[in-house]
């Protein structure tokens, strides 16, 4: 790690913000999507907007858990030929500009099982976590190790229909934070509930320090501001993967993605305790 | 309902799904729980009489098991060598095993209290087989099907939808069977609460695996305790088609511990293994993770899932069941291909020999038969599972044969 301290990017990250009172803007796209010529300039815009963390999305094949617009995203970048070494390819190059943004990589397990010693050259171009959809915690055993080894934090899903008992065996074994799947759906979904996702949320909190950021089916400012305040981070994806669909050079997508972070980062904010 | 075989050398699977080193579970963290709650439920009904009898019922009223353990005379006659039996599983309600597996998960639907059951498929046997036992237990029925499969079998398509069966066509990926069964995933985690997904072959997260094999292999029981009582011993050779591997894994589980018995699946060759397109993994794929389990696929270096190839719908999948990978691994079973001229031509001869239109699926369990039985000796007897019967590649077949009906 470029690091001077051992402290992980992620924990860096959450306890500054913490300090300031504020909460995570987590941001996910897919590499590659619509080509590897966008991606670079899109992180930068994301995180010129007010991204804090980066999810960045490793193209696949069959990507069970997506609804329609990752599942598009994840055809166009394969269609532009993004393999899992160009992931890692442009976070080096983006690690070149920016060693302070945090980067969790999320896909599904036959990616990283198909390269070899992924841990090591994943730490070595920078990557802070890893997010596998299709990787509960009792599988990720064999991996937990060997990315630990590397300071890649292995970061679990909780669901709605996960149970307390499992919840409280989840957390035992997660690093970085734990993503909260708001909703029993695909991302993208819109039946967002957040008075059920403040309350299970709240029953997390009590089982962990480790921080908590909520995802799937949070699509602008106004449901942002609804969870913010009870959790530590928003992740936002299929929104602004919707951005990247309309198309346009680099620099045109960056600055949409730009205006969009920026909208979400001010509705966060402004629920920002005094 | 499949007794469970209990012997010091073949329990599989392990608590966690595990054959070997294959299977497991490994699927969205939201479907944990309806995971749980299936194996519990199955454990339970497992040891309920009544659930069996119910079972047992609707296999013998309903399906009209069992179905007839056959010798083919004529086709072994034409070969010249072992002597061939067939177990005619083209004989069930719908035409296919693979009723014997929706009639078992539908009734766990029901014990379950989920008023809807969804399918994946791929030429739309299972999705028929779903359709008819959802109308019969009066469950409402998704089926969701790849948009290229949707129109190359629109007559499935439409007796589903007599049967009051939904066909939601699947536009993303290859268009094919496993974007139907991703599909199908995200129909499950969303409704999970009222929703029991039948998933059709021996494949996906425990425990479907087990499920669905124990289900089937009311074939394999049905057929040793036959040729028992027909000659008097059990078969040299079992031979069956592999794609998921549910018809195989079927009439292979009750033999498993009969180590006198040959285990013999066929997966589909395509245009042949050398040219890439092709459907067996087992034979040219590598071991990666994809709808929920661990074992064999037809991937990149990238870990991209291939396109596959074959005549044979039923077959084109580019995944296999993991108790396969662990029968191939531990050399229990053997895994051999044939390619779609192979098929075709045993599908003929199976025709004007036995006047049996196998599917083509089928045909390739019995392309290996035609290649092989010269070889060994009359005295020697090979078991095939006739999966399917092939009134529903007739287009297909007359494609082939420049000819339109």
């Amino acid at each position: 790690m470029s690091s001077a301290s051992d402290q992980s990017r992620l924990t860096k990250t959450f306890t500054e913000l913490r300090r300031n009172k504020s909460k995570a803007l987590v941001s996910f796209i897919t590499v590659g999507d619509p080509s590897l010529d966008h991606t670079l300039e899109c992180l930068q815009g994301l995180v010129e907007g007010g991204v804090d963390i980066l999810e960045l999305g490793i193209p696949f094949s069959d990507p069970e858990a997506e609804g329609p617009s990752i599942q598009a995203a994840n055809e166009r970048a394969l269609k532009g030929g993004a393999t899992l070494k160009d992931v890692l390819d442009q976070v080096k190059l983006f690690r070149k500009k920016n060693t302070d943004t945090p980067i969790v990589l999320m896909g599904y397990l036959n990616s990283i099982i198909a390269m070899s010693d992924f841990e090591k050259r994943a730490s070595e171009a920078g990557v802070d976590g890893l997010i596998m959809v299709n990787l509960p915690p009792e599988e990720g055993e064999k991996i937990a190790q060997p990315l630990a080894a590397q300071s890649i934090d292995l970061i679990y899903l909780l669901a709605p229909t996960t149970t307390k008992e499992r919840s409280k065996e989840i957390v035992e074994v997660a690093s970085g934070f734990l993503y909260y799947v708001s909703l029993k759906g695909i991302t993208g979904a819109d039946h967002f509930d957040s008075v059920e996702v403040t309350r299970k949320v709240k029953e997390l909190k009590e089982l962990t320090d480790l921080p908590i950021c909520v995802g799937f089916g949070i699509k602008d400012g106004e449901t942002a501001k609804k969870i913010a305040p009870h959790a530590d981070g928003i992740v936002v994806g299929s929104a602004f993967v919707d951005l990247v669909a309309k198309g346009g050079s680099p620099t045109e997508i960056s600055a949409r993605l730009k205006e969009k972070a920026s909208e979400l980062r001010v509705s966060i904010d402004s629920t920002k305790a005094p | 309902m499949a007794e469970k075989i209990e012997t010091e050398f073949y329990d599989a699977p392990s608590k966690g799904g595990y054959f070997g080193e294959y299977g497991g579970r490994f699927v969205a963290e939201t479907l944990t729980h309806a995971l749980n709650e299936l194996s519990d439920l199955y454990d339970k009904a497992q040891r309920d009489p009544q659930f069996k009898r119910e079972f047992h019922h609707d296999l013998n009223h309903f399906v009209g098991r069992p179905t007839s353990l056959y010798f083919a005379k004529r086709f072994t006659g034409l070969l010249g060598g072992a002597k061939v039996y067939l177990k005619r599983e083209d004989l069930n309600h719908t035409g296919a095993h693979k009723i014997c597996n929706t009639v078992g998960q539908a009734l766990l639907a029901k014990r379950m209290g989920k008023p809807r059951v969804i399918a994946e498929t791929g030429a739309g046997q299972h999705g028929v087989a779903t359709a008819t036992i959802a109308a019969r237990l009066g469950l409402e029925c998704d089926v969701y099907m790849g948009a290229e499969d949707v129109k190359r079998q629109s007559l499935n398509v439409y007796r589903m939808k007599l049967m009051g069966a939904n066909v939601i066509p699947v536009s993303s990926g290859s268009r094919t069977l496993k974007d139907a069964l991703n599909e199908a995933m995200r129909d499950w985690v969303t409704n999970v609460d009222n929703t029991h997904y039948i998933i059709g072959t021996v494949a996906g997260p425990h425990p479907y695996p087990m499920i669905v094999r124990d289900f089937a292999s009311v074939i394999g029981q049905e057929a040793r305790a036959q040729m028992l009582e027909r000659e008097g011993r059990l078969p040299d050779t079992v031979v069956a088609c592999v794609g998921g591997g549910s018809n195989a894994m079927g009439i292979f589980y009750p033999f498993v511990n009969d180590s006198s018995v040959s285990l013999v699946g066929v997966e589909a060759g395509g245009n042949g293994l050398q040219t890439g397109e092709h459907a067996a993994p087992l034979n040219e794929g590598k071991v990666g993770v994809l709808h929920g389990n661990r074992t064999y696929l037809m991937c990149d270096d990238d870990g991209q899932i291939n396109e596959t190839h074959s005549i044979s719908a039923g077959l084109d999948y580019p995944g296999v069941g993991p108790e396969h990978a662990h029968l191939k691994d531990i050399g229990r079973a053997t895994y051999s291909s044939a390619t779609d001229v192979e098929a075709m031509e045993a599908f003929r001869m199976m025709n004007k020999s036995e006047g049996i239109l196998a599917a083509l699926e089928t045909s390739h369990a019995l392309a290996w038969v035609v290649k092989n039985a010269p070889a060994m000796k009359e005295s020697e007897i090979i078991l095939v599972n006739l999966s399917g019967r092939g009134d529903k590649d007739i287009l297909t077949v007359a494609e082939i044969d420049g000819i339109t009906l």
